[in-house]
């Protein structure tokens, strides 16, 4: 946990993508579920932004 | 050795002079080749989804040209997130999604697994499994009608001979309970084949001696299995299920053949829904955010998908 924190800091790539990975599937997931309308009005913007994260945080280095 | 005629006259040629008679530039030449696929890639792709994005925000219909177009900002999102109807939409893609895909995973493995064993008739089992694949969506879609027929179809028959029940006595495409599996089962049976050819190219690229290294360490086949067998096929199996995810969620016309999206909304899935906001009511600004958002969504799961399939490939 430490070391992702760390990589987060750092502009470190893997920990960048990891976040943006998470968020592009709490999106989808957000999307798709059977539970609130509130939570598929946010979920576009959610998966937006996880994906704009994930083309940018490729370019960092490792 | 002393020069050629052609060496001699080269050497007395100004470079100037020598550029003009070898013409092009050989970067010249490679982008002459490349430019007409490039203009094709601009013209196919990226300019409709620029365009796509910029008719997002307006409220144009293609049905009405000479309307004034009206720029209405994030006016149609904010619609489509909150419209009931698409989150159901949306649900009933969910549910296509997960159990097309985990039925075609595990039957395409078992499927490859088996055939990859060697036993006689092994060429005509395979392209018999792999027929299904080579047939249209839409004559599929209309076999598939003719199978869950009550009176006559041999599906109903079947299922009643085998659960004592009378094959009349349900219909699988026109029960709103029933109808979201009949699409789920007929995807699964065309398209399983695919994912067995993937396992299939996967399990034939594990080298025999890794096995027989295995064998004399008295490995069980049980554990040769999950330690050697699936580690190796695991990237072919998520390419698997990451082709079949985007076409899933893009399906159309298997589901519009079969079903049409009926009974009510119940198989409508969202390219189906997409396409009647599109061209049955004609709200190309609307369905223009909708494409957006469908699009983002494949978009992302694809980059976290490839992302793991790297990965995976690393080991």
């Amino acid at each position: 946990m430490s070391s992702f924190i760390s990589g987060l800091m750092r502009f470190r790539r893997g920990a960048w993508e990891m976040l943006a990975s998470i968020m592009i599937a709490l999106g989808v997931v957000m999307m798709m579920q059977p539970f609130a309308l509130s939570l598929f009005s946010y979920s576009f913007l959610v998966t937006l932004i996880g994906t704009m994260m994930f083309i940018i945080t490729s370019h960092f280095p490792e | 050795m002393s020069p050629t005629h052609f060496e001699r006259a080269a050497e007395a040629t100004p470079p100037m002079l020598a550029k003009k008679i070898r013409g092009l530039s050989d970067r010249a030449i490679a982008w002459i080749f490349v430019a007409p696929t490039i203009f094709l890639l601009l013209a196919i792709n990226i300019f409709p989804l620029i365009w796509t994005i910029r008719l997002s925000f307006t409220n144009f219909r293609v049905n009405r040209p000479n309307a004034e177009v009206q720029f209405v900002g994030l006016d149609n999102y904010r619609r489509i997130l909150s419209d009931s109807d698409i989150w159901l939409t949306m649900q009933t893609t969910a549910h296509f999604l997960i159990w097309t895909i985990l039925l075609q995973v595990l039957i395409g493995f078992s499927l490859a697994y088996l055939i990859n064993k060697k036993f006689r008739g092994n060429d005509l089992w395979t392209t018999i499994i792999v027929f299904p694949m080579m047939l249209s969506p839409a004559v599929v879609g209309n076999f598939w009608t003719f199978l869950y027929q009550p009176q006559i179809g041999l599906f109903n028959y079947v299922v009643g001979f085998l659960t004592h029940t009378d094959p009349s006595s349900f219909s699988m495409i026109g029960d709103v309970n029933l109808a979201p599996w009949a699409i789920v089962i007929v995807d699964t049976w065309m398209w399983t084949p695919f994912v067995m050819l993937i396992c299939l190219a996967g399990l034939r690229s594990i080298p025999g001696s890794i096995y027989e290294a295995a064998e004399c360490d008295r490995a069980s086949k049980w554990r040769q299995f999950w330690t050697i067998t699936l580690p190796m096929v695991l990237p072919f199996l998520m390419l698997a299920v990451l082709f079949r995810g985007i076409e899933n969620f893009k399906m159309f016309d298997l589901v519009v053949q079969l079903t049409g999206g009926g009974p009510g909304s119940i198989t409508e899935l969202t390219s189906i829904n997409l396409k009647r906001e599109a061209f049955e009511k004609w709200r190309t600004g609307y369905s223009s955010a909708y494409a957006v958002i469908l699009f983002v969504t494949v978009f992302g799961l694809a980059s976290i998908y490839v992302k793991a399939l790297n990965k995976v490939k690393e080991r």
